[in-house]
């Protein structure tokens, strides 16, 4: 079977800067691939060309067997088969949660009322947010409004979920209630792709890890022998950095 | 290694599938351009009153005979302008942050603020002209002037004034708390806050509401001509009844449009370079 996601060869520089560098990746459905690798080294501008946010200076990505990367794609129908989270939540202030969880459903996905909203609640209660879905975003912690961010993410039933170091912004003691939601998606057979600096939940819950080095995926493999016994130099050294010894 | 990139065959393919996409666009805009002021000015030419139209609002000879007094009388338009602008936004300025104010010591300013704002704001500025220029001279007071062009420019000043303050004072708001926060964490007191954080941020925002106000002002100026100061519609006006021929009236609005367009570029201008240095240019 073909994959729901393949890279091929994908390069994309700002004026002189190489972010992405003759990038290969190739996701399936269910799978959770982790991106790691220090700040700077491209994960964050592989999720947003992926989801066409940015566009390519060359390679091919083909999404469900198709090249999205052709200009002639419509980056809105891509989209409407993704979900993005962003570090930064970027919740819209001026709009409830449940707003913010019912907008793309009603306006790109032709929902009713009655139905996004049901499902937005159906969501948000899965995910301990039922008494904050009247509330505007401000008022709500980090941690809660990063949770709404993802809900709004999955009521429009992604089939890819991209998620850029969502928990990067968060207290310590708040990471914990977001990993769990992502723990549960990643259980329930969500595939996703999530760029992320906490390591011993990706050697948790990824299928696939990818260690980023200066815009090229250097090395890839399962958790278990990325962790244990990864082959790069370079994957050793970030390693000792950020694993506790 | 990574200079000796060269772009694949698909990318290549890419590049000119874009080319011919944006190629497409630029036809389609053309077209549509083409068409739409086709039929406008068909529309115009083939109105019925059309040849009398090009008599009494398009003849060249009066143009030319108007452009020099219209030429004069703008200048007094442009003069007013050039005074009342910076006076309109020190004025709208402090109005706006004296709203902002907290002190309890500044209560009466605040007070005056509002009751400054919905008086101004509430009169129509043609109304607030003939006050300055007749109610004010009546009052015989000593030292005051009675030239209408400053009468005048103090009215426009003071209605302008009021629209300014709330525009700026609504730029105050649009700032995010968070913004006032961390301001006041690093020790900043409130009138520092204003000026070094606030202040930047704010004025920047309401630049081109603040433009839109400028421009209506430009035109407003016309309204000083109402007492008999001789500006350029008056002047157009003056014309047109002695000579039965309206072509000054374009010729004062051709005045007025050359004024404000290249200030609306310069504005655009400017704020593309701001958001520029603010958030790189990509």
């Amino acid at each position: 079977m073909t994959a729901l996601l393949e890279l091929e060869g994908l390069r994309k520089s700002y004026g002189d800067r190489v972010v992405l560098d003759d990038v290969d990746l190739a996701v399936d459905t269910d799978d959770v691939v982790c991106l790691i690798g220090s700040s700077g080294s491209g994960k964050s501008t592989l999720l947003r060309c992926l989801n066409l946010l940015e566009q390519v200076d060359d390679g091919v990505i083909r999404f469900d067997g198709r090249e999205i990367s052709d200009p002639r794609v419509d980056p809105r129908e891509v989209r409407s088969r993704m979900g993005l989270v962003f570090q930064a939540y970027n919740l819209f202030p001026h709009l409830t949660v449940l707003d913010n969880c019912t907008l793309a459903p009603r306006k790109v996905h032709g929902l009713s009322r009655a139905e996004a909203e049901e499902r937005a609640h159906g969501l948000l209660g899965q995910f301990g947010l039922a008494e904050h879905a009247l509330k505007h975003p401000d008022r709500l912690s980090g941690g809660q409004q990063q949770r709404a961010a993802l809900v709004r993410a999955l009521c429009t039933r992604p089939e890819l979920l991209l998620l850029d170091e969502i928990t990067a912004a968060l207290d310590p003691e708040l990471v914990g209630e977001v990993l769990t939601i992502v723990r549960d998606l990643a259980r329930q057979g969500t595939t996703m792709i999530l760029a992320t600096h906490e390591m011993s939940f990706a050697r948790e819950v990824a299928t696939t890890v990818c260690f980023l080095h200066e815009g090229r995926i250097l090395e890839q493999g399962p958790p278990d022998r990325i962790f244990t016994d990864p082959r790069e130099e370079q994957t050793r050294k970030f390693l000792r950095r950020v694993l506790p010894s | 290694m990574t200079d000796a990139w060269t772009p694949s065959e698909r990318e290549l393919e890419r590049a000119r599938v874009r080319r011919s996409l944006h190629r497409r666009g630029v036809v389609v805009a053309t077209a549509v351009t083409v068409v739409v002021i086709g039929a406008l000015l068909a529309g115009v030419l083939s109105s019925p009153g059309w040849p009398r139209f090009r008599e009494t609002f398009l003849s060249w000879p009066d143009a030319r005979a108007a452009f020099p007094d219209i030429a004069k009388g703008f200048w007094i338009n442009v003069k007013m302008f050039l005074v009342a602008e910076p006076l309109i936004l020190l004025l709208g300025g402090l109005v706006a942050i004296t709203r902002g104010t907290v002190s309890p010591w500044l209560t009466p300013a605040r007070f005056l603020a509002v009751f400054y704002t919905d008086l101004f704001r509430g009169m129509p500025t043609i109304l607030v002209v003939f006050l300055f220029a007749f109610g004010i001279p009546a009052l015989r007071l000593q030292g005051i002037t009675t030239s209408f062009f400053w009468l005048g420019t103090a009215a426009l000043v003071l209605s302008y004034g009021a629209y300014v303050a709330e525009v700026i004072r609504s730029g105050i708001e649009s700032i995010h708390p968070s913004q006032l926060a961390s301001a006041e964490a690093l020790g900043l007191s409130r009138p520092q806050t204003m000026r070094f954080v606030v202040l930047p941020q704010a004025l920047r925002r309401v630049v081109p509401p603040l433009l839109n106000d400028f421009v209506s002002l430009q035109k407003d100026t016309a309204l000083v001509g109402t007492v008999g100061v001789f500006e350029s519609l008056y002047v157009a006006a003056d014309y047109g009844n002695y000579n039965f021929n309206f072509t000054p009236y374009l010729v004062t609005a051709a005045f007025f449009v050359a004024l404000t367009v290249p200030l609306a570029r310069v504005t655009d201008w400017l704020g593309r370079r701001a958001t520029q240095r603010e958030r790189g240019s990509r």
